[in-house]
C-alpha cells in the first residue's frame, strides 16, 4: 500500500522478504481449508440486474473492513512505542452517538447521517486528543492511559444511550454498510480509500521517517530537533477516528448499538492485526500493507470458525492457536532456528564484511 | 596513538610490574589473573590483550576515560561478555563464568553504581537474599534478621535496623548494604563499579571505612572511580586502561598525580611536538564579534556558571577528564539540556537556547558522545539518519524530495569517506567510525554555524580518526564555529585555537593555544588545581567534586 509495486513481479520479490508473508500464506491456508470442505467456497456470483457482487470472498471483505480502520490507527501508535486499548470503547462511543443522534432526528434523512458522522468522528478525535495530550504532555503510560480510556469510553457510551440498546432507521447510513460501490460492499471501498489516504499521508509527507525515529530511538530523534509532543497527539487523535470510522461501519450494519458489545475486544484484533502484519510492539519500523493484510487475516479466520461450524466456546482458543502459530514462524528466534538448519546443510558462509 | 608508542610504553610498564612484584613478594598468589583478554564486538574492539591481577587483601583500582574498557573488563570477569581470547584464572584455576549469578556462587560479587537491591524489601531481606536461614516451617525470619544483623556488624553498621524498609535509606546506606549483601554470599571478590559517583564526603568516608575493613579481612576490592582524589585515598595499586589496550599497572604510592593522567589520557610527544601549534592563531582582531557567547551559562547538578565565546572559524577545546562536565557544558549550549542560569547571545542576538529545537533554529549542531542512545536511529537506514536533522528542521508536511535526498546523500557520503556509502543500508549494520561520519554529516547537512563535537572520534579507528580530524579542520578554515570536546588531550591541543580547562563541573581555566602549550601544560593545569587535597593524608574531597549528585554519567 505505502509503495506501490512497479509490477507484479517484483511486487512479489519484494512480499516475499516481508515478515507478513506468513500472514498471506496462513490467509491462503485458511480458504484452502474452506475449499476442501466446500469446492465452491470462493466463488464469486453476479447479480446480473444491480451488477453487485457476492459470495464468501466479498463477505470477508465487508467484515475487515472495520478491523481495517483501528488497525492501520493502531499501527502508528505502536510504531511510537504507545499502544491504544481505547480503539473498542470508541467504537461503541461513535456507535452511540450516531445511533442516538439519528434515533432523536427522526427523519432518515442524508443530512442527519451526514450530521451523526460528523458528530461521531469529532467526539472521537476528542476523546484520541485527550490520550494524546495525557501521553505527550503529561508523560503517562500510554498502557493505562488508553486502558483508563477504554474504561471511561464504554461509559460514555452508555451514558448516551441512557444504557439503552438504541436503534435508529436511515436509508444512506445502512447503505454503507449493506449497500454496493461497482459490485463492492460500501465498506470495504471506503475503508481502502481511507488506508490509501493514510498510506500516501504518512509515506508521502515526513510523518512516517518522524513517527519511526520517535520508536526507533526518542532520544536521538530529540537531539534530531523532532518534537514528539505533535507527532504522538496526531496519532492518538488519528487513532480515535479511525475508530470512530470503525464504530460507524459496525453500528450501520444492524443500525443498532449495542453499547456493550460494539467493538467489545476489538483492540485484540487490531494489535493482533498488527503484530500478525510484522510490526514490532515495541515500536519503530512500521507496515501499513502488513496490518490491512492482517486485518484481512483476522476477519478470514472469524468467517473460517463460523463456516467450519467450530462450537462457539471454542472459538478464542481456534484463534489463539492460529496466531500463535503466526507470530512463532514470524519471531527472531524461530527463523533463526530454520536458518541455521539450512545453513548447516549447506556451505558456511561468511559473515558480512563490515567495513 | 601510534601503536609504536603504545609498545614502548608498554615495555616500560613491564619494567614496573617487575619491581611491583617485588614488592608483593610477601603477598600470595593472585586470586584472579585475568591475561591477555581480547573482546570484539562488532566493529570496535573492546578489549585488547589486557591484563589484571587482584590479589586478596588489596584495594585495586581500575583507572581509564569513558570508552576504555573498564566496564568491558569487568563484565568480562563476570561471565556477562564471553573473552575472544585470553585466559582468566580464579585461585589459580581456569574458570569461565556464564554470568554475574555464576561469578557470585564462586565469590565474586559485583556492586553497580545503580543499586540492584529490591526496594520494597527490608534491609535485613535484601543482606538475606538467596541466602534465608530456613527452618521447619520455611524462612525463619527471627533468625534471618538475627544474620542480617550481624552481617551489618560485621562491616560497622550496627546502627541499620535490618527490619527498616530499604526505600527508607540513603542511597550511601543502600550501596553499603549491598556490600553486606555480598558479605554474606562469601566474597572474596568485590567489584565496587563508580560506587561512589553519586554519593557525599561523608558517605564516600563510610563506604571507604567498609572497604578498609573488608581489605584487612582478606577480601579483593576491584574499584572503578573516576574521582582522583579518591583512588589516591583509598587504593594500593591500580591499572590503567585506555581505548580497550593495557597501559600498565602501578603501585598508587609510586605513581604521580600527573604520571596517572597521562598515562590515562596518553600523550604521542613526538607528534605533540610537530603539532602542537597547528591551529595557532594570532590573537583575534579587535572589534571582532563571537558568534557564540555566554555568561554564566549553568545547570544545577550539572556545571556551575560558565562564561564562554566561540569566534567565527574558531575550535574552542573543551578540556577536562571524565565527570569534569566538558559534556555538560556542550549539551547547555545546545540546549539538549534546559540551562538554568546565564545569558546567551548568538550572532549579535540574546537568545534563549532550552531545547534541541531551538539550538537548530539558531545554527548550532550538537554531535553526542553518546552515539548509541542518542546519536543514531538503529534500524533506519543511512539516508534516513542523514537528513532526519535537516527533515525536523523543514517539519513534516515539507518533506525533501528524492531528488534532494540523494544531493545530500552523494555529497556526504563522499565527502567523509562513509563506507560502504550505501545509503539504503540501516545504519546498524555500520562500523562505528562509519556511523560517526553519517552523524557528522547529518549535522553539516543543517549547514550549522556553531558545531558542538563531544568525543566525535571514541571508539572508531585510527583511519577513520584522522579523517574527523581533519574534517574539523576544513570546517573552521571555512569559517564555522566549532567547540571540539575529547578525552584525548593531544588531540584537542592539536586541533583547537583556545582551550577551556574544566574540573569537577566548573571551569578553571582558559588556555590560548601556542608553540609553548602542549597537553602536559593542561594536564599541569588539571593536577595543580587538586594539590591541596593531595598534600592532606586523611581523604578531604572537594565540595565540587561532591555537588555531582549522579551527573557525572
Amino acid at each position: 500500500m505505502s509503495n506501490p509495486p512497479s509490477g507484479a513481479a517484483s511486487f512479489v520479490k519484494t512480499s516475499v522478504k516481508q515478515p507478513y508473508i506468513w500472514a498471506i500464506a496462513a490467509l491462503v491456508l485458511l480458504l484452502i481449508i474452506n475449499l476442501i470442505k466446500d469446492p465452491s467456497y470462493l466463488g464469486i456470483s453476479v447479480n446480473a440486474v444491480t451488477g453487485d457482487l457476492s459470495g464468501n470472498l466479498i463477505d470477508i471483505l465487508r467484515a475487515s473492513a472495520p478491523i481495517m480502520m483501528i488497525a492501520v490507527g493502531m499501527t502508528l501508535v505502536i510504531a511510537t512505542r504507545g499502544i491504544d486499548l481505547s480503539v473498542g470503547s470508541v467504537m461503541a462511543v461513535s456507535g452511540a452517538v450516531s445511533m442516538e443522534f439519528m434515533h432523536d432526528a427522526g427523519d432518515g434523512s442524508l443530512g442527519s447521517a451526514l450530521m451523526a458522522i460528523a458528530l461521531a468522528l469529532g467526539i472521537s478525535a476528542f476523546l484520541g486528543l485527550i490520550n494524546g495530550v495525557l501521553v505527550s504532555i503529561v508523560g503517562l503510560q500510554p498502557f493505562i492511559t488508553t486502558l483508563i480510556m477504554m474504561l471511561a469510553g464504554r461509559g460514555l457510551a452508555k451514558v448516551i444511550t441512557s444504557g439503552q440498546n438504541t436503534s435508529a432507521s436511515n436509508e444512506f447510513f445502512r447503505w454503507i454498510a449493506n449497500g454496493t460501490v461497482l459490485g463492492f460492499p460500501v465498506v470495504f471501498v471506503i475503508g481502502a480509500v481511507i488506508v490509501a489516504l493514510v498510506a500516501l499521508l504518512v509515506r508521502r509527507s515526513a510523518l512516517g521517517l518522524m513517527i519511526e525515529s520517535i520508536g526507533i530511538n526518542p532520544k536521538a530523534a530529540r537531539m534530531a530537533g523532532i518534537r514528539p509532543v505533535g507527532l504522538l497527539i496526531f496519532v492518538y487523535i488519528l487513532s480515535a477516528v479511525l475508530a470512530g470510522v470503525a464504530g460507524i461501519f459496525s453500528t450501520a450494519s444492524v443500525m443498532t448499538v449495542e453499547v456493550a458489545k460494539t467493538g467489545f475486544s476489538s483492540e485484540m484484533d487490531a494489535i493482533l492485526a498488527v503484530v500478525i502484519g510484522g510490526t514490532s510492539l515495541a515500536g519503530g519500523k512500521f507496515s501499513l500493507t502488513g496490518s490491512v493484510i492482517g486485518a484481512l487475516l483476522i476477519a478470514t479466520l472469524d468467517k473460517t470458525i463460523v463456516f467450519l461450524a467450530i462450537p462457539s466456546s471454542a472459538t478464542p482458543a481456534f484463534k489463539a492457536i492460529v496466531i500463535v502459530a503466526i507470530c512463532l514462524l514470524q519471531s527472531q528466534r524461530v527463523r533463526a532456528l530454520f536458518s541455521q538448519r539450512r545453513a548447516r546443510t549447506s556451505t558456511p558462509r561468511k559473515e558480512a564484511v563490515s567495513a | 596513538m601510534g601503536s609504536r608508542v603504545g609498545d614502548s610504553m608498554r615495555l616500560k610498564d613491564e619494567a614496573g610490574r617487575r619491581q611491583n612484584e617485588q614488592a608483593d613478594m610477601a603477598a600470595t598468589e593472585p586470586i584472579v589473573e585475568m591475561t591477555d583478554i581480547s573482546i570484539e564486538f562488532p566493529g570496535v574492539k573492546a578489549l585488547q590483550n589486557v591484563q589484571l591481577r587482584l590479589y586478596p587483601g588489596e584495594v585495586h583500582t581500575l583507572m581509564g576515560e569513558n570508552g576504555a574498557g573498564k566496564s568491558t573488563l569487568i563484565k568480562a570477569l563476570t561471565g556477562v561478555y564471553k573473552i575472544d581470547s585470553g585466559s582468566i584464572l580464579v585461585s589459580g584455576g581456569p574458570r569461565q563464568f556464564s554470568g554475574t549469578a555464576d561469578a557470585q556462587s564462586a565469590g565474586i560479587s559485583t556492586v553497580y553504581q545503580e543499586v540492584n537491591l529490591c526496594d520494597n524489601l527490608t534491609v535485613g531481606e535484601n543482606v538475606m537474599l538467596g541466602n534465608e536461614i530456613r527452618g521447619a516451617f520455611g524462612i525463619n525470619w527471627k533468625k534471618t534478621h538475627q544474620a542480617a544483623h550481624e552481617a551489618l556488624v560485621g562491616l560497622g553498621l550496627g546502627d541499620l535496623d535490618p527490619r527498616q524498609p530499604l526505600s527508607s535509606i540513603s542511597l550511601a546506606l543502600q550501596q553499603l548494604v549491598a556490600i553486606s549483601r555480598a558479605m554474606v554470599a562469601k566474597s572474596k571478590v568485590l567489584i565496587l563499579d563508580e560506587p561512589t559517583s553519586s554519593l557525599d564526603a561523608n558517605e564516600v568516608e563510610g563506604l571507604f571505612t567498609v572497604m578498609r575493613r573488608l581489605r584487612d579481612q582478606g577480601v579483593a576490592i576491584l574499584f572503578v572511580s573516576h574521582f582522583l582524589d579518591q583512588v589516591y585515598a583509598i587504593s594500593d595499586r591500580l591499572t590503567v586502561l585506555r581505548n580497550g589496550e593495557f597501559v600498565g599497572e602501578h603501585l598508587t604510592r609510586d605513581l604521580g598525580r600527573s604520571q596517572l593522567i597521562s598515562l590515562m589520557i596518553g600523550k604521542d610527544f613526538e607528534t605533540l611536538a610537530s603539532l602542537g601549534s597547528n591551529r595557532r592563531r594570532d590573537a583575534r582582531e579587535s572589534g571582532e564579534q563571537p558568534f557564540y557567547s555566554a555568561t554564566d551559562l549553568g545547570r544545577k547538578g550539572s556545571i556551575e556558571p560558565v562564561d564562554i565565546a566561540v569566534y567565527p572559524g574558531e575550535v574552542v577545546g573543551l578540556a577536562g577528564l571524565l565527570g569534569s562536565g566538558r559534556t555538560e557544558l556542550g549539551r547547555l549550549m545546545y540546549g539538549a539540556d534546559r540551562p538554568d542560569s546565564g545569558a546567551v547571545t548568538i550572532g549579535g542576538k540574546s537568545t534563549e537556547v532550552h531545547s534541541p529545537v531551538a539550538g537548530l533554529a539558531t545554527k548550532i549542531a550538537f554531535s553526542t558522545e553518546n552515539r548509541r542512545d542518542e546519536g543514531i536511529v538503529g534500524d533506519l537506514t543511512v539516508r534516513e539518519n542523514l537528513i532526519l536533522a535537516v527533515q525536523a528542521r523543514r517539519g513534516w508536511a515539507r518533506p525533501l524530495s528524492k531528488r534532494e535526498q540523494k544531493e545530500l546523500c552523494d555529497k556526504y557520503l563522499v565527502e567523509l569517506n562513509v563506507r560502504p556509502s550505501d545509503p539504503e543500508r540501516p545504519i546498524k549494520n555500520l562500523s562505528g567510525g562509519n556511523q560517526q561520519k553519517v552523524l557528522l554529516g547529518r549535522w553539516l547537512a543543517t549547514k550549522p554555524q556553531l558545531l558542538i563535537l563531544d568525543e566525535p572520534t571514541r571508539g572508531i579507528d585510527i583511519g577513520a580518526k584522522a579523517e574527523i580530524q581533519e574534517a574539523i579542520a576544513t570546517l573552521a578554515e571555512e569559517g564555522m564555529s566549532v567547540v571540539f570536546i575529547s578525552s584525548e588531550l593531544e588531540e584537542v591541543v592539536r586541533l583547537s585555537e583556545r582551550i577551556v580547562v574544566l574540573k569537577d563541573h566548573r571551569k578553571i581555566g582558559e588556555i590560548i593555544n601556542g608553540p609553548d602549550i602542549t597537553a602536559d601544560t593542561i594536564v599541569d593545569l588539571i593536577a595543580s588545581d587538586g594539590a591541596e587535597a593531595q598534600g592532606v593524608e586523611a581523604f578531604e574531597p572537594e565540595p565540587a567534586a561532591l555537588a555531582s549528585e549522579g551527573s557525572v554519567n
